[in-house]
């Protein structure tokens, strides 16, 4: 009997064994706090892009021409200061921190709550099957988001956002805009990526990738922001560029004698065949 | 004014008319009336027409417009959803049929609250909900301009004001009813819940298109820049321009302080473009050839139905080339 009692625990413990490393396949585990790998796109991502770079962005005529128009000194002004980074774009920046929600009972994982390092903002990733509100409803900078494991792969779905940015340099995102994207985790490594539809201002969805590294230290520090006056300017002003009027917008072309076509982006300017158009086209006059 | 000005804007006002007329042939019954919960006490029905705001307590129910009247059934059971008390006041943001349609049998079902020697006395007195309105907007109900329908008396508003604002005390929290000259229309008001921290705005602001710049009414482009302006003071968001106070649009989706911002700021640089091309000696055909908001287009333009890019374009350039009066 004692023999046949052990046989059935270890036979019992196997099956666990089993559902439990299922499930570990199934539903990767993402809580923690992971560190931004900042070797891709570095001068896009910390310092910033330059004034007149699109190249690479599928975006459209409209969208380009509000680029033109962008004015770096609209952020000068108080209410747009602390402007927080929209959740398509905050994966650029800094380290995060996910963290998990569960039914105490049940243990079923209700949502996954992210937080980013810059401007402290934090978003909510439904994993419990409800459905996105009415297209009346609030917009915001983070969106309604919901989740999905397909296979260890998390898919979410964002709807709901706020018009953003695609480049911090004027290339705008428009608040039509829905947002999917893929994490996925290799041990310590978590790939992330942002796959934008936005029908008002892309030519094709646009896609970007980000690498973060587990971090075992890692915390995530405050990130205040308040606004102040830094210029009096008259009420209601709004800097910007009139078409035509823009003298910055050559300054990528020129410093990096990237022709002015590419510079502008465009959803050609995206893919490796490009390389070739490239060749062709004219270069600009070295200066500022 | 040129030509071709007057007939793009007389077309405008000929779009307006009929659709009054498509309103007035719309199939309301396949539409439903939605209330989505803004704040504990403050509610935005959406149905056809201009959004709805309901504020419900216990004092009873106070509601910002009240679109067309086939709907006003259906608006009252989706009001009887929230609230079983009375209906005591109708705050109309403008004149427009879609926003005050629902006037005469709205205010039926309520009741005004009257005191002293008058309650009782007189059968009639508390008989109705209030109707408050600037008072711009009572005249343009009474003599609309060319194109649009007079109201019928019933549906006139009860309680008018002539200067910049109105305050009221409803349902535990002050309510202030803030004109807004010269916008949309010459009658606009907002209406800000200080307590629940939500503006409803009429369609000084809406989500979907660009504004309908009434100019028969009184509107201009500077008066609904302004608006937006003085609906960023009011805002206090919770942290960037996101959350804090909530912004009931005219039309379209519920707002916050971002949206806002987003607005004035497209409205100012297409404001600006279109002066930059009048100082420069550009006429209208020119100006519409350049196409000063066409970045701004895929967004909020539109090629066909009430309110077109073209009429846009042509409002705004009547607007700044044609010196204002008054403070704006």
């Amino acid at each position: 009997m004692a023999k046949f009692m052990r046989s059935a625990a270890l036979s019992f413990c196997a099956v666990l064994g089993c559902l439990s490393a299922w499930t570990v396949q199934a539903e990767k585990n993402l809580a923690g706090v992971w560190s931004g790998t900042y070797a891709e796109d570095w001068p896009d991502r910390f310092p910033g892009p330059e004034l007149g770079d699109y190249a690479g962005l599928p975006l459209n005529d409209a969208d380009r021409l509000r680029a033109q128009s962008w004015s770096a000194s609209l952020i000068a002004l108080p209410e747009y200061q602390c402007r927080v980074h929209p959740a398509d774009y905050a994966n650029s920046f800094a380290d995060i921190r996910i963290w998990e929600e569960r039914d105490p009972i049940t243990e079923v994982l209700i949502a996954l709550h992210l937080q980013h390092f810059a401007w402290q903002t934090r978003r909510t990733i439904w994993m419990d099957g409800r459905e996105h509100p009415p297209e009346y409803a609030l917009h915001t900078s983070m969106g309604f988001s919901t989740g999905n494991w397909d296979g260890h792969v998390l898919t979410v779905h964002t709807t709901h956002l706020k018009e953003g940015w695609l480049r911090r340099n004027g290339v705008a995102r428009s608040d039509q805009a829905t947002v999917t994207e893929h994490f996925i985790r290799h041990d310590d490594i978590l790939s992330w990526t942002v796959v934008v539809n936005d029908p008002t201002y892309l030519e094709e969805p646009f896609i970007r990738n980000r690498d973060y590294r587990y971090n075992i230290d890692g915390q995530i520090a405050n990130y205040p922001c308040v606004s102040v006056i830094e210029m009096v300017r008259e009420p209601g002003y709004i800097p910007h560029h009139l078409p035509g009027d823009n003298e910055d917008l050559m300054f990528f072309a020129r410093n990096h004698q990237v022709p002015v076509a590419a510079a502008m982006g465009g959803a050609a300017t995206m893919y490796p065949e490009y390389m070739q158009v490239l060749k062709t086209l004219p270069k600009p006059e070295a200066g500022n | 004014m040129n030509t071709k000005l007057l007939q793009q804007l007389c077309l405008a006002m000929c779009v307006l008319a009929s659709s009054v007329i498509n309103a007035q042939q719309q199939d309301f019954d396949a539409v439903t009336i939605e209330a989505l919960q803004v704040r504990d006490n403050i509610y935005m029905l959406v149905g056809s027409g201009g959004n709805i705001t309901v504020q419900v307590g216990e004092d009873g129910v106070l509601m910002v417009d009240t679109q067309y009247a086939p709907l006003s059934e259906k608006i009252i059971a989706k009001i009887r959803e929230l609230s079983d008390g009375p209906l005591r006041y109708i705050i109309n943001t403008h004149h427009h049929g879609d926003h005050t349609g629902g006037n005469a049998n709205l205010r039926a079902t309520g009741s005004t609250v009257v005191g002293g020697n008058v309650g009782g006395d007189i059968t009639d007195a508390g008989a109705g909900a209030q109707i408050i309105a600037h008072e711009n907007a009572m005249l343009h109900m009474i003599a609309p301009p060319e194109g649009q329908e007079a109201a019928p008396s019933e549906a006139l508003p009860t309680l008018t004001y002539f200067n910049d604002k109105r305050d009221m005390w409803f349902n535990g929290e002050g309510i202030r009813v803030i004109h807004e000259p010269n916008a949309h229309t010459d009658g606009d008001s907002i209406v800000y819940f200080r307590q629940s921290d939500v503006i409803a705005t009429g369609d000084v602001y809406v989500t979907g298109l660009y504004p309908f710049i009434d100019i028969a009414s009184g509107g201009s482009i500077q008066g609904v820049i302004a608006a937006a302006n003085n609906i960023i003071d009011l805002i206090i968001p919770v942290y960037g321009q996101d959350g804090g106070t909530l912004v009931i649009p005219g039309h379209g989706r519920l707002s916050d302080m971002g949206d806002v911002i987003n607005w004035r700021e497209m409205l100012t640089i297409i404001r600006d473009r279109v002066q930059d091309m009048i100082d420069r000696g550009l006429t209208l055909e020119e100006v519409q050839a350049a196409r000063p908001t066409r970045d701004y287009d895929p967004r909020w333009g539109a090629d066909t139905g009430f309110w077109t890019t073209t009429a846009f374009v042509a409002a705004v350039y009547q607007n700044l080339s044609t010196p204002q009066e008054g403070s704006l």
